[in-house]
């Protein structure tokens, strides 16, 4: 209740500040219909507010002077000077009320009779002194600091673009610096800049941001209304509101998500009666729930209601025409269910006061759209409907990779980016079926369209010459997208383009490369149905494909490769995941005691390398996979796909190398990925036959100094009352203590002396603690 | 006062432009192309921070082409329009003038191209001009197509 007055308070002293203009305005005329609605809106949000605060007086004055300018607002009587002068005596008696609340004092006794019939017609104007020494009082008593301002939108606006443009021109200044080395002072300042500018980005955006709870917190009050509305009991769960989004983007999403919201109340969940005899439970759950993920921010609503049943959309979009009868036939289930969101199509039996006119889920779609957002609909027949809404985190900053045919440079977004891969790479092959290209990498059949093509670009490569890009536009199947050459990843500030530019689907909208030159950011979901690639079905029937890829076969595939240090290695090709790229100095360093990289959202230990010096630029990085974990191993190029026929020579010592063996006429080390893995992930991977370590939970000096050497020493540490048994318990010297079957007790001394070196040690002896810890594992393998 | 006008010669006419909705005049360096614009679209290019959308006025009037990527500097008129900035090509920028009359209907016959972007004629100290509609040079020979 305090926090809801300081708003009432905040909110009215904001509005009164606004007013001090205004009322001299309106004062000097009367007839000024724009000032008169002003105060009219402030007296009444005061009314409305006292009301619900339980201020009587506040509301009597507020509710007089809102009775008189309604009055002159419909023409019924003419503003003149004695109303002018009543209604500021009473707008100042607020005012000193407001400050009254404000400081946590009882309101003042008075009387407000004096001014409220000022207000009639053809009253005295007597009430206008009366409201002088208040106001000064109001203003004498003054008020703390506020903490926090208020600021326009707009103005965070012209900040926002302002940063942009010097996000720009420091990308132009670096590309001068790179192309002119100049001297390391000049660099060192021109790092700080950089610096400094990126952390400006990164608070300005955060100005922007607003918690996700803001639009969350009216949805318990709306579904409740509704459900009561409708004879149905709904409870609400919500969930992530501390996500933090654009504070724009929650205006955009705040329809949309209402919309939704409605719908599920309305047509989703079943009433009571309904849900008993469907053996569910009386009371409908409708769970929201926001997080992030990447560079998106995804808000779930989901019910657990009667769900869609695809073949009435079906039905029903084949009767208003939407589709025809043929395609509907061909739809898979995900199209069948997507139908909800073209216009003019609803399942409900009746059209209902809250939704169900058949309007709504397309404009939805199309609202999140116009933000680069996805709505998705999944839903199970009686069990209940899914809605994902997609949306991006902010609307102007957007990594993205850019490429270019022929000559000409384009960006895509990074987020819809699922791998590169090469076109005449060793896993991938191109075939034309019937005029459609299709692209199959590592035994996944993916539609394949040439930018070239799509955007009708003279382009002198060869099919086999190019790159794909495999796409997944969000909420769609993949493709891949061949490009004449890939050039970097950067972080773009994109504005929307001109409508004409946008109407031809393709693009997302313009930004401006480093060099100043302007680059038009792909849409890929335009890009495919452009590219008359029909996302859903195809990849379907590549899942097919994948699992008929034979599994045992005598021949072991391999990947042929030249490593940083340029020798011939293979390594077996089921193992690698995928080939990535990255900047060395960026995404590779030494952490946490090994060599990582970062790729995408993963820091991987990272395998290959002799010497960091030998980085330079772009590094190529096998990402292995063993299932479980994965590791990344650095590499210069890869040579072929090859299998292999010869014997291997195993080799002398465990190590990266198992052995060699002749691959196309000449030497390859081939890579042991066990002992790579082993090696790696030593330290994140326990063993399986975890050695117990018992400590005296209540002892300061074993918890905080022993403690993290026991568990280095690949311990898992268990307290004294813990039901594991132990391989060893420590105790300190004197005490007493029945060791674990098969167990074995160490004792710590305090003195040097009083330590044998066996079963005692002393504590700070760190080495004699290790051997006795080492002797123990051993004993246990 | 009577509304100020820029004198510019598009596909070897004199025509005005309301000066009060150009921004400014600017020479065009290199374009980036928009591949599966429209025709009169012409490209991209950017000034200072701004990505300006490059309208070939020429295009638009269907009166001919004008080659903006033969190295020359390209005279342009900026004009800005719901938050997007574009450039109009133009054979060149003459000089600004008041006009002297209110937009007058042109009773004679015009070309296609010119009869779609006209607002009318106004009487200058140069002679009768006719002032171009910037919205429907923006918008192109197929915007009443598309809209029918």
């Amino acid at each position: 209740m305090d926090d809801l007055i300081a708003d009432f308070v905040a909110e009215c002293r904001e509005m009164l500040e606004a007013l001090g203009g205004e009322i001299v305005a309106w004062e000097a005329n009367p007839d000024d219909r724009a000032r008169l609605d002003s105060i009219f809106r402030f007296v009444h949000t005061v009314k409305g507010n006292c009301g619900f605060f339980d201020f009587p007086r506040l509301e009597a004055l507020s509710h007089a002077a809102e009775d008189a300018l309604a009055d002159c607002r419909t023409g019924r009587r003419a503003p003149d000077a004695t109303l002018v002068s009543a209604v500021l005596a009473i707008i100042d008696r607020i005012g000193e009320m407001i400050a009254a609340i404000d400081a946590g004092e009882e309101l003042p006794e008075g009387d407000d009779s004096s001014l409220i019939d000022a207000l009639a017609p053809g009253a005295e104007g007597a009430a206008a002194q009366a409201a002088t020494p208040a106001a000064m009082e109001a203003g004498l008593k003054g008020t703390s600091t506020p903490r926090t301002i208020r600021l326009s939108v707009e103005l965070l606006d012209r900040v926002m673009s302002g940063v942009s443009d010097m996000v720009l021109a420091r990308n132009e200044l670096a590309r001068r610096l790179r192309e002119a080395p100049g001297e390391v002072e000049v660099d060192g300042a021109f790092e700080r800049l950089s610096g400094i500018i990126a952390e400006m980005r990164d608070a300005i955006t955060r100005t922007r941001m607003q918690r996700i709870e803001n639009l969350f917190v009216a949805l318990p009050r709306m579904v409740r209304d509704l459900s009561a509305e409708l004879g149905k009991q709904v409870l609400v769960d919500i969930d992530g509101g501390d996500v933090e989004l654009d504070r724009e983007m929650i205006e955009m999403i705040r329809d949309p998500l209402t919309h939704i919201i409605r719908n599920a109340v309305d047509h989703g969940i079943e009433l009571p009666a309904e849900r008993m005899k469907s053996g569910k439970r009386e009371i409908g759950l409708l769970s929201v729930s926001a997080r992030q993920s990447g560079n998106q921010i995804l808000i779930e609503i989901a019910d657990d209601g009667k769900g869609i049943e695809a073949s009435k959309l079906v039905d029903k979009a084949v009767a208003n025409g939407v589709i025809e009868r043929d395609a509907a036939q061909k739809m898979t289930r995900g199209e069948q269910l997507a139908l909800i969101f073209e216009a003019g199509l609803s399942t409900a039996q009746s059209v209902t006061a809250i939704s169900g006119r058949g309007v709504g889920m397309d404009v939805v779609r199309s609202n999140v759209e116009r933000i680069g957002g996805v709505v998705e609909v999944d839903s199970t027949p009686g069990k209940g409907t899914r809605m994902i809404l997609r949306v991006p985190l902010t609307l102007t900053i957007i990594p993205a990779l850019t490429v270019s045919i022929g000559t000409q440079h384009f960006a895509i977004p990074r987020s819809a980016i699922e791998e590169i891969v090469r076109a005449n790479g060793s896993s991938v092959t191109l075939e034309k079926i019937g005029g459609a290209g299709v692209a199959t990498i590592r035994g996944r059949r993916v539609p394949e369209v040439a930018l070239a093509d799509i955007l009708g670009l003279p382009s002198s490569m060869e099919d086999n010459e190019r790159t794909l890009v495999v796409l997944r536009p969000a909420g769609g199947d993949v493709y891949a997208l061949a490009v004449d050459r890939i050039h970097d990843h950067e972080e773009l500030v994109v504005k929307p383009a001109a409508p004409a530019v946008m109407a031809t689907g393709l693009y997302a909208g313009t930004t401006l490369a480093d060099d100043g030159s302007p680059i038009l950011l792909f849409d890929p979901a335009g890009l495919a149905q452009v590219g008359g690639v029909r996302l859903e079905a195809v990849e379907r029937g590549g899942r097919g494909v994948e699992s008929a890829v034979p599994v045992n076969s005598n021949d072991v595939p391999v990947l042929l490769f030249r490593g940083l240090d340029g020798a011939r290695r293979a390594l077996r090709l089921g193992v690698v995941d995928r080939i990535e790229e990255v900047v060395a100095s960026e995404a590779i360093r030494p952490s946490a005691g090994q060599l990582r990289v970062q790729l995408g959202e993963a820091i991987l230990p990272l395998a290959g390398v002799e010497n960091v010096d030998e980085f330079e630029g772009k590094v190529r990085v096998f990402r292995l996979n063993d299932g479980e974990h994965e590791i990344g191993y650095a590499f210069r190029e890869v040579i072929d796909l090859m299998n292999i026929d010869r014997e291997v020579i195993p080799a002398e010592i465990p190590g990266a190398i198992s052995g060699v063996t002749l691959i196309d006429g000449e030497p390859a080390e081939l890579i042991d990925a066990h002992w790579l893995f082993a090696e790696h992930l030593g330290a994140i991977v326990r063993p399986q036959t975890q050695l117990v370590c018992r400590l005296p939970e209540g002892d300061a000096w074993m918890q905080n100094m022993l403690r993290p050497i026991v568990e280095a020493a690949g311990y898992l540490v268990i307290g004294e009352n813990d039901e594991l048994s132990a391989d060893v318990t420590i105790v300190s010297q004197g005490k007493d203590i029945e060791p674990d079957e098969g167990g074995r007790i160490l004792r710590l001394a305090t003195d040097p002396d009083a330590a044998d070196g066996e079963d005692s040690v002393y504590r700070y002896d760190r080495a004699g603690l290790l051997m006795a810890l080492k002797t123990s594992s051993a004993g246990k393998r | 006062m009577k509304e100020l006008l820029l004198i510019v010669s598009i596909a070897g006419s004199r025509v005005a432009l309301p000066a009060a909705a150009v921004e400014s005049v600017v020479e065009l360096e290199s374009l980036i192309p928009v591949p599966r614009a429209p025709n009169h679209l012409a490209g991209l290019s950017a000034l200072r921070s701004r990505v300006l959308t490059v309208i070939d006025c020429q295009r638009s009037l269907e009166l001919g082409s004008t080659n903006l990527n033969d190295g020359k500097l390209h005279e342009a008129a900026v004009v800005e329009m719901d938050g997007h900035h574009y450039a109009l090509t133009v054979d060149a920028v003459e000089d600004v003038v008041e006009a002297l009359s209110d937009p007058a209907p042109i009773r004679a016959a015009m070309g296609d191209g010119w009869e779609r972007v006209s607002k009318g004629m106004v009487e200058t100290e140069e002679g009768p001009l006719l002032l171009v509609d910037i919205v429907a040079l923006v918008a192109g020979p197929g915007a009443e197509a598309r809209a029918a």
